[in-house]
C-alpha cells in the first residue's frame, strides 16, 4: 500500500493550490508552530487526547505535544492580538497518534480556512461549508451537517436545577454518559444504591479515614450537600426528555430536518432561537448556492469526536468507505475563543467558524486508490 | 538457534515460573551461578531460555525475539496496542494475581464509584482549577476504561512506585494501581472504589504472533505444546 500512495511533493503542491484560493477569498496565510504547549491542549480537550496525539517533553518547557490541529494555536494567536474581524489560512502537517489502526497515517497535511466575525455568523458558517464543498465537488463525497447548538439550547431550557443542566452539558460529547444522566435526573432509572445508603447515614463520616491530600474535609461535605439537594429536586418532566430524545432523532434533508425542529420548538420554547439561526443558515447556504434540499442534516452529527463545536458543524466523506476518515470537515467553536480568550482578558471570545481539508486523501481519491 | 522461552529473570515470579514447567516435566533453570542471566533448559531439545524482566517481556514477544514469554497480562494489555493481534494467550498459570483497582482517600464518604469518582473531578476542577489527579504507571489502561465509563477532568500523573504514598504527599488526589491483598491501600487510609476493577491480571504464557519460526522450530513448539498440555 505504501508504495502507491502519491508522493509528498504532488500532496504539498495540491496543499498550496488550496491555500491560495482561500488566501484570493480574503484570508491570511498563518503559520503555526509545530510543537505546542501540552498543558493548554490537554486543559481544553482531557486525558483522552494522550491517545491521540504525541507527547514529548524537555526538562525546561516541560510537556509539549506535536500539533494535532491548527484550530487552537491559531486562535490563540487570534486573541492574543488579532485584528477584527479576520479571516486566515494555513496549510501544514499535524500528528495524530494511532494506537488501534496501523493502516491509519499518523501525519499529514491539513489545509485550513477560519473566519473570526460576529457580523453575521450563519452567513460565515455559509461561506466556510460552500468554500470547502467547492474545494472537493470533484469528488463527490456525501456531506453531512448538524448543530450542537440545537442540542445545548435544549438542556439549558430543562425545568430542572441549575446543577443538572451543568452536569448535562458537561457530557453532551459522551452520549452514553448523556443518557445515563438525563435517564437519572427524569426518574427513569433509580439513583445508585450506594449513594441512596450514604445519604441516609446518621454520619456519612463515622468510617472515614483521616483528612489527606489536596480535596478536603469541606469537599467532601459540599458533595454531600450537592447529593442531598439532587436528591430533594424534581424529576425532570417526562415530557422534556422525550423532546430531547426527539432532536437526537432528526436525521433528514435539511427543510425537512428543520420543519421537525420547528414542530418540536413549539413544545421546547427555549429552542426556538437555536432553530431560527438554523433557518437562517440554510438560507444562506442556499445564497452560496448549495443544494440544501439535498444536503443531510443529523441532529447528533459531530457528537462525539467534534469536542470544541457547539454550533454549526459539518463533514464530506467518502459515502462507500466509511473506514476513511472524513477528507473535509469544520464547525463553528464560538465557546473555544471564549475558554482561549480568558488567559488574555478577553473572555467575551468571538464568533467563529471554520474548516480543514486533507489535500493527501483528496490526491488519493483522484487517482482512484480507494475506489 | 531454538526456540526461545521468555521467562521472567528474579523474584517469586522466576521460581514459580521454574515450578511451573518443572511440574509438566520440562526443568528450567540459570545456568550457572545465581548471579548469571543465562538459562538451562531440561526435558526437552531445542528449547532456549532467556531470563528478562517481566517489564520488557511484552516488548521482546511484539518485536518477535522471543518466541514465547512469560509475563503479566497487565504488562501486555498496557504495553502494546492490539495486543490480541501481537500474542496470542497460551494459558493462565495461576499465580502472580493482582488487580488493577482505583482507590481515593476513605474520606471521600461521597466517592464510592466511577460515577462518584466523575463528579467529585467535576467540582474538584472548579475549586482547585486543576485536573483532579490520579497517580499511575497503567497509563493507557487507566485512560482507556476511564474514557470508555466516560469519567472527564482527571489527569493521569506518572508514578513508577510508592504510589499510595503520592496522595498524603499532596502530588495526586487518588490512585490506580495494583493490589493483590488491599493491605497497602489500607494502611495509606486509601480505599477501593466499587465498581472500578479495571483489569485483573495473573502470569500467563504468551506466544508471538510475530515471531517467525524454521521448521525445526515449530516441531519444538508442537512438542513442547504438547508436553504442557497445551496442544
Amino acid at each position: 500500500m505504501v508504495n502507491t500512495l502519491p508522493d509528498r511533493a504532488r500532496v504539498r503542491s495540491r496543499a498550496a493550490l488550496l491555500r491560495a484560493g482561500f488566501e484570493q477569498a480574503g484570508a491570511a496565510v498563518v503559520e503555526a508552530p509545530v510543537l505546542v504547549s501540552a498543558e493548554a491542549l490537554l486543559d481544553l480537550y482531557g486525558e483522552d487526547l494522550r491517545a491521540r496525539a504525541y507527547t514529548t517533553f524537555d526538562a525546561l518547557r516541560g510537556e509539549q505535544m506535536l500539533r494535532p490541529d491548527f484550530t487552537v494555536p491559531v486562535v490563540q494567536m487570534h486573541m492574543e492580538g488579532g485584528a477584527e474581524p479576520a479571516r486566515y489560512t494555513y496549510a501544514g502537517e499535524v500528528f495524530r497518534r494511532q494506537e488501534e489502526d496501523e493502516a491509519r497515517t499518523n501525519e499529514y497535511l491539513q489545509v485550513g480556512f477560519e473566519i473570526f466575525d460576529g457580523s453575521d455568523p450563519e452567513a460565515a458558517d455559509a461561506e466556510v461549508f460552500a468554500r470547502l464543498q467547492h474545494a472537493v465537488a470533484p469528488l463527490g463525497l456525501k456531506a453531512t451537517t448538524g448543530d450542537i447548538g440545537i442540542l445545548m439550547a435544549a438542556v439549558d431550557g430543562l425545568n430542572t436545577t441549575e446543577a443538572r443542566k451543568r452536569a448535562l452539558r458537561r457530557h453532551l460529547w459522551r452520549p452514553a454518559r448523556f443518557k445515563q444522566l438525563l435517564d437519572r435526573f427524569a426518574g427513569r432509572t433509580p439513583q445508585p444504591a450506594t449513594r441512596t445508603a450514604l445519604l441516609e447515614q446518621a454520619d456519612p463520616f463515622a468510617e472515614a479515614g483521616p483528612e489527606i491530600g489536596l480535596r478536603s474535609r469541606a469537599e467532601v461535605e459540599a458533595r454531600l450537600e450537592a447529593l442531598r439537594a439532587d436528591a430533594a429536586a424534581d424529576p425532570v418532566p417526562e415530557a422534556e426528555v422525550e423532546l430531547i430524545e426527539a432532536i437526537l432523532k432528526v436525521r433528514e434533508t435539511l427543510p425537512y430536518a428543520l420543519e421537525r425542529l420547528r414542530d418540536i420548538a413549539v413544545d421546547l420554547a427555549p429552542i426556538s432561537g437555536a432553530v431560527e439561526r438554523l433557518a437562517r443558515r440554510s438560507q444562506a447556504l442556499s445564497a452560496r448556492g448549495v443544494n440544501v434540499e439535498a444536503l443531510e442534516f443529523e441532529a447528533t452529527y459531530g457528537r462525539t469526536h467534534m469536542e470544541y463545536y457547539d454550533g454549526f458543524v459539518f463533514g464530506f466523506v467518502v459515502e462507500r468507505r466509511p473506514d476513511l476518515p472524513a477528507v473535509a470537515s469544520g464547525g463553528r467553536y464560538d465557546a473555544l475563543t471564549r475558554e482561549l480568550g480568558r488567559a488574555v482578558g478577553k473572555p467575551q471570545g468571538i464568533p467563529a467558524v471554520g474548516g480543514i481539508l486533507r489535500p493527501g486523501l483528496m490526491v488519493e481519491l483522484e487517482d482512484g486508490l480507494w475506489a | 538457534m531454538g526456540l526461545k522461552l521468555g521467562v521472567p529473570s528474579k523474584g517469586r515470579l522466576m521460581e514459580k515460573t521454574f515450578d511451573w514447567f518443572g511440574a509438566r516435566g520440562v526443568t528450567l533453570g540459570r545456568a550457572g551461578s545465581d548471579r548469571e542471566y543465562a538459562g538451562r533448559v531440561e526435558g526437552i531439545e531445542g528449547v532456549e531460555l532467556v531470563l528478562l524482566s517481566a517489564g520488557e517481556i511484552p516488548r521482546e514477544l511484539n518485536a518477535g525475539r522471543i518466541h514465547l514469554g512469560v509475563t503479566g497480562t497487565d504488562l501486555v494489555r498496557e504495553k502494546l496496542g492490539q495486543w490480541d493481534q501481537r500474542v496470542e494467550e497460551l494459558a493462565e498459570l495461576g499465580f502472580g494475581h493482582a488487580d488493577l483497582i482505583i482507590a481515593v482517600p476513605q474520606l471521600w464518604v461521597d466517592v464510592e464509584t466511577l460515577d462518584d469518582l466523575d463528579e467529585a473531578a467535576a467540582a474538584f476542577r472548579r475549586t482547585h482549577g486543576i485536573r483532579l489527579r490520579i497517580a499511575t504507571k497503567y497509563h493507557r489502561l487507566v485512560r482507556d476504561y476511564l474514557r470508555s465509563h466516560g469519567v472527564a477532568d482527571y489527569q493521569l500523573v506518572d508514578s513508577q512506585g510508592a504510589t499510595e504514598g503520592t496522595i498524603k504527599n499532596e502530588t495526586a488526589e487518588a490512585v490506580a494501581d495494583i493490589t493483590s491483598t488491599g493491605e497497602t491501600l489500607r494502611a495509606n487510609h486509601l480505599k477501593i472504589l466499587s465498581d472500578a476493577l479495571v483489569l485483573k491480571s495473573q502470569a500467563t504464557l504468551f506466544r508471538s504472533r510475530r515471531a517467525e519460526l524454521t521448521e525445526a522450530e515449530r516441531a519444538t513448539l508442537a512438542e513442547l505444546l504438547e508436553r504442557l498440555d497445551l496442544d
